[in-house]
């Protein structure tokens, strides 16, 4: 589904991925663990197609088409779904109508017709509940005045509303009291299925209680330096990072 | 180019030799308000860019113009009536028409008004209604501080007049247009008076649409009394072409217990200067002044306001919103007074802008005199591009750069839209909001609130 091979990034002209080779298969959860500072926000916001970063080395191949060459919205149409490490507010555009817009370039580009406004309702409502959010929040401008857990869970409803082939979840865990992890945890768990996947990028083991990884891989200084099954989470939870920098010479 | 003496002989010139014609039909007390203001002008003349207020406005491109100016009403050659339709089916309102300025002389009857409501023109009213005419003509613009108002005051002849008696609530809006059409580029002098008795309840809607593609300078004051308890909205709609220049002065005095909301829109118009005045003049009075302009091209839009607390325990909420693009260019003043008693003052005040492209301008000054010392103000003003982080968030959900653009825009301008009182009003301008904001009014010679296209 996704292959990256050798991917290299920079942000003026600062080296942040330096070789990253990742192949993730449908139905796969992929968990990057590694310490702060060692790229794992870069790499997803790369797949989602921000700017603000440049591909100096590499490819990326999602479903047979090369990702880097897309604008973020056709990656967004094309199947994967970037969960915002820190969610972004916009006063004066309702969820209703974001969700709306969103779904409906989503069916336009699959040759589909607009969802009647009954049929987008009910969409709605059958995904809240999946999710847990409150309607309070989605008859709001988006995550305008939301908590740290609402605006995650937000994002969940978001990705339950666009159904995404690869999810790629960016710190979502970070600042989530147990409850609104549980709530985000069982979305997540509730929406796979054998023909999507998920990257799960955190820095705590925690979140992996309850969205339990296929595999496990350590990113440090911009290199993938270990990967492994869901056993290395616990073994990284135990001893921290401090193992890892040692054995790759920090 | 001429110069400012120049232009302001010229008007010298045209109130001298126009005199018997400027007299003619006005009563006794809009001619002795006219010599004064005649005086003032004398004094002042059109403000140049030395004046601190106009600093951000050159008005002596858009008077440097031969126009034609009509000191007498002209009739009207087709029925205006038949021309000029609003049709917004849900926008139910009492509507009557000037032209040029000028009362139209054959307005509908408004059948729907309430027992006591008058609508009519200036020199009707003044004719007519002598003691409530009298009794608020000319009292509240200032011909001795802005050349621009003295101008008007002696030039005026005619505009619109709004009389609603005490405990009277008119629950359909009073929509005023004025449709410019002449077959020469005219400058229309246009003086309105709007009376809210005590309890009474009025919603205003004034537009202005050019029917013509000539150039038009329309200078226009408005004056308003609003008295103890009463509730009054005014909804000022500028869509003019780019060829023409709006002078609007508003003056609004504000009793006991008021309520006042004005919402001024400027979607298009090749130069405008909008001057607000407020003053809340007894107590525990609430005031809310909101506008919003989007300009692109060469347009230029300048909002001056000014909101005087001189008595305590009033409230003002101001918020100015703009979208800047292209080479287009504007201003904000927004000045607040609050007086040595005017304790508890509540005072509000924001301004805020989207630049679009790297060579719109925009200057934003707040000012405060604050001379009471329990009072809460606060001013704020912003200039900023469009939020990078907001726009990625939307294309990662798939909405193409265009569109979130655009839903981004629209959000920005839709928290001034949605101040609106009116319902139908407010969702017929923010889809036409929405249109302009894509481009897709670029210029609209029927009602802007009714144009489909």
């Amino acid at each position: 589904m996704l292959s990256i091979k050798n991917l290299h990034v920079s942000i003026e002209g600062k080296d942040i991925l330096k070789g990253i080779n990742l192949d993730v298969k449908p139905g796969e959860v992929h968990a990057i663990m590694g310490p702060n500072g060692a790229g794992k926000s870069t790499l997803a916001s790369v797949l989602a197609g921000r700017d603000l970063y440049n591909v100096t080395e590499g490819e990326v191949i999602f479903q047979g088409k090369d990702l880097l060459d897309m604008e973020p919205e056709d990656r967004a149409k094309e199947g994967i779904f970037l969960g915002f490490q820190y969610p972004i507010e916009i006063p004066g555009v309702s969820t209703v109508n974001f969700m709306k817009t969103a779904v409906n370039e989503h069916r336009k580009y699959k040759g589909l017709d607009p969802l009647s406004a009954s049929d987008f309702l009910k969409l709605m409502r059958e995904k809240k509940s999946l999710v847990e959010i409150d309607s309070k929040l989605t008859n709001r401008s988006v995550n305008e005045g939301f908590s740290g857990g609402e605006k995650k869970k937000n994002e969940i409803f978001q990705m339950a509303m666009l159904e995404p082939k690869l999810a790629v979840l960016d710190e979502t865990d970070s600042g989530l009291d147990i409850d609104a992890l549980r709530v985000v945890a069982n979305g997540v768990n509730k929406l796979k299925t054998r023909d999507n996947a998920t990257i799960v990028i955190t820095h705590y083991q925690r979140l992996l209680d309850y969205i339990v990884p296929d595999v496990v891989h350590v990113l440090y200084n911009g290199r993938i330096v270990k990967t492994a099954g869901k056993e290395l989470a616990l073994e990284l939870e135990e001893k921290g990072y401090d193992w890892i920098k040692e054995e790759n010479g920090k | 180019m001429a110069d400012i003496n120049t232009i302001n002989k010229d008007f010298a010139d045209l109130f001298n030799q126009g005199n018997e014609l400027l007299l003619e039909g006005s009563s006794d007390v809009m001619n002795e308000t006219r010599k004064n203001a005649f005086q003032d002008f004398s004094k002042l003349g059109v403000p140049t860019r030395a004046n601190e207020n106009y600093k951000y406005t050159n008005l002596i491109p858009a008077f440097d113009h031969p126009y034609n100016v009509n000191l007498k009403y002209q009739n009207v050659d087709v029925d205006l009536n038949e021309i000029f339709q609003c049709d917004v089916p849900e926008l139910d309102t009492n509507m009557v028409l000037l032209t040029n300025g000028w009362y139209y002389g054959n307005n509908k009857e408004l059948t729907e008004l309430p027992k006591g409501v008058i609508v009519c023109g200036v020199q009707e009213a003044a004719e007519k209604y002598p003691e409530i005419f009298n009794a608020h003509y000319g009292k509240y613009a200032k011909t001795d501080e802005d050349g621009i108002v003295a101008l008007n005051t002696s030039l005026a002849k005619d505009g619109f007049f709004i009389y609603v008696p005490k405990g009277v609530v008119i629950e359909k809006p009073i929509q005023v247009v004025n449709l410019l059409r002449s077959d020469r580029d005219l400058m229309a002098t246009q003086r309105n008076l709007i009376v809210v008795e005590e309890n009474a309840q009025a919603k205003i809607i004034v537009c202005d649409h050019t029917l013509t593609h000539h150039k038009y300078l329309t200078n226009s004051v408005t004056e308003v009394n609003v008295a103890r308890n009463a509730i009054f909205d005014l909804y000022t709609l500028q869509n003019q072409h780019l060829n023409s220049v709006i002078l609007n002065s508003t003056y609004i005095r504000q009793e006991s217990n008021s309520n006042v909301l004005s919402n001024t829109i400027s979607l298009y118009g090749g130069t405008i200067r909008n001057n607000h005045h407020v003053i809340l003049d007894e107590e525990h009075c609430e005031n809310n002044t909101f506008g919003m302009y989007l300009m692109d091209r060469d347009q230029h839009v300048d909002n001056f306001t000014s909101i005087d607390h001189a008595k305590p325990n009033c409230l003002s909420n101001e918020h100015f919103k703009g979208v800047m693009d292209d080479q287009a260019s504007g201003a904000f003043a927004g000045r607040i007074f609050v007086r040595r008693d005017a304790q508890q003052t509540q005072a509000y005040q924001s301004n805020n802008n989207l630049l679009l492209s790297n060579d719109a301008v925009i200057n934003t000054k707040p000012q405060l005199v604050i001379d009471a010392d329990d009072v809460k103000c606060s001013h704020g003003a912003t200039v900023g591009q469009m939020d990078e982080d907001a726009l990625f968030y939307l294309r990662a959900r798939g909405i193409d750069e265009k569109e979130a653009r655009q839903m981004l825009m629209f959000a920005f301008a839709h928290e001034i839209i949605e101040k609106i009182r009116v319902e139908p009003l407010k969702e017929r301008i923010d889809e036409l909001v929405d249109k302009r904001l894509r481009g897709e009014i670029s210029k609209c010679n029927t009602c802007a609130i009714a144009c489909n296209h």
